[in-house]
């Protein structure tokens, strides 16, 4: 047990890692493109802000072993279906993001705004070119979270059989071996750091007006 | 899944639906409370001194990196054989639990207090003001808000983490899911995972009610979501 266990089990973990990195990714970056029109319809319809931000709190309330659980039912998938943990990601991807769009939107001063309509751009035009480009730092910042969050919550998914870096934890458990446990620990906080600079990088290089320190 | 709901077996005895609710409860009131007991002080004398700061948001940040099953199951393989008694497995849970609701009512103590307006800081220094009385009377009420936001936080995130540590023997309502799996039975596991999710609404809903009730009617506007400062 020690390197050698590492050695020997290196291309499943390697498996597993690639599981867990899409099992991560995927519905982070399809809730980001669902966050954000429903995010720019709660900033753009006042009335709909609480009501859109009330159901993505709630949403991000259920706990995800339970969401797991009740979605095959809703959706019709077999249980062990990786395809569970994928709308569940979504799901609370959406939920936290939603509110950082509509916040973030919200954001841009009034005189931005109005410069803006001042040179005949159409209300799309200043969303894509304006307002989403002023508000990239905020909605970058809770992506960031949530990507971070995110690689915890995969990690769930083991517990009731679909295997990514989580499984390691349960299988770890069921032998009562430590190592194998630590090695998911290890690999998940790697995954979660690279992620995490990813997502600064991205947003260092979508703003590139920003001054320097700004992450 | 109707079935489990209507067999009477499972609305009595230690294994029934009221117990388990109860146990649920108990051991996510239990965490919340330590957490609360550490946190809350702490956070006000971060906030007060402005010390620390720069160290607690990056201990938060890495808590949030390491997942939380992982972090379970180490923790209570660790701490579970120096325990003899049978709360061998309860204990490190608990633990678990606590460690991940620390943060979130820090975050929100800390960034309560130094986001208390200053004029009003300053106006009850001028009345005279002693800085205990600052404190209690002016800066904890203005703080309250973003506190009762981070217990919220820290609530949703044991109540969640209680659920998945039935995987280490915890009781509570997570045992219907993973006894549930053991036995192939998806209905119990359905019926599992339906409690917990009405248990944490039901949680989320009081404590937006709580929180109207106890903040001051003059400092009552929109502040960060619980959700928000789970993860924050």
């Amino acid at each position: 047990m020690g390197f050698d266990w590492i050695a020997y089990n290196a291309g499943r973990i390697g498996e597993l890692t690639l599981a867990h990195l899409w099992m991560t990714l995927t519905p982070t970056l399809i809730g980001l493109v669902i966050a954000l029109p429903v995010g720019w319809v709660a900033y753009r319809y006042r009335r709909l802000y609480p009501w859109i931000v009330g159901v993505g709190g709630l949403l991000y309330t259920l706990p995800s072993l339970a969401v797991f659980i009740i979605l095959p039912m809703m959706v019709g998938t077999q249980i062990l279906d990786p395809i569970n943990v994928l709308i569940a990601l979504t799901v609370y991807t959406f939920a936290l993001l939603v509110r950082s769009v509509a916040d973030g939107l919200a954001s841009v001063s009034p005189e931005t705004n109005q410069a803006a309509e001042a040179m005949g751009y159409s209300s799309m035009q200043r969303f894509v070119r304006v307002q989403l480009p002023v508000a990239t730092p905020v909605i970058m910042a809770s992506m960031r979270v949530i990507l971070v969050t995110n690689v915890s919550i995969v990690s769930m998914a083991a517990v009731i059989g679909v295997p990514q870096l989580g499984s390691l934890f349960t299988e770890g458990f069921s032998r009562r071996q430590t190592l194998p446990i630590i090695v998911g620990i290890v690999v998940c906080l790697i995954l979660a750091i690279i992620l995490d600079q990813l997502v600064v990088r991205a947003s260092k290089w979508l703003t590139p007006w920003l001054p320097k320190e700004r992450a | 899944m109707l079935d489990f709901f209507f067999d009477p077996e499972n609305w009595s005895g230690g294994n029934g639906i009221p117990m388990r609710t109860l146990a649920h409860l108990a051991y996510t009131f239990i965490a919340l409370g330590i957490a609360a007991a550490i946190a809350v002080p702490l956070g006000i004398l971060i906030g007060v001194t402005g010390r620390g700061e720069a160290l607690i948001a990056g201990l938060a940040n890495a808590l949030r990196a390491l997942p939380t099953l992982g972090l379970l199951i180490l923790i209570v393989m660790l701490v579970a054989p120096l325990i003899s008694s049978s709360l061998a497995f309860t204990i490190p849970a608990i633990i678990v639990l606590v460690l991940l609701a620390v943060p979130p009512i820090l975050t929100g103590t800390y960034s309560g207090i130094q986001n208390a307006d200053r004029n009003a800081v300053q106006a009850a220094r001028g009345m005279g003001y002693t800085t205990g009385q600052i404190l209690w009377r002016v800066q904890v009420p203005m703080a309250l808000p973003l506190i009762m936001s981070g217990l919220r936080g820290a609530l949703l995130q044991v109540v969640s983490t209680a659920t998945v540590a039935a995987f280490v023997s915890l009781g509570g309502l997570g045992r219907y899911i993973i006894d549930g799996r053991a036995t192939q039975d998806y209905p119990q596991m359905l019926a599992g995972a339906l409690l917990v999710a009405v248990l944490a609404l039901a949680l989320e809903l009081l404590f937006m009610l709580l929180e109207r009730f106890v903040v001051s009617p003059g400092l009552q506007r929109k502040t960060t979501s619980g959700a928000a400062l789970a993860t924050a």
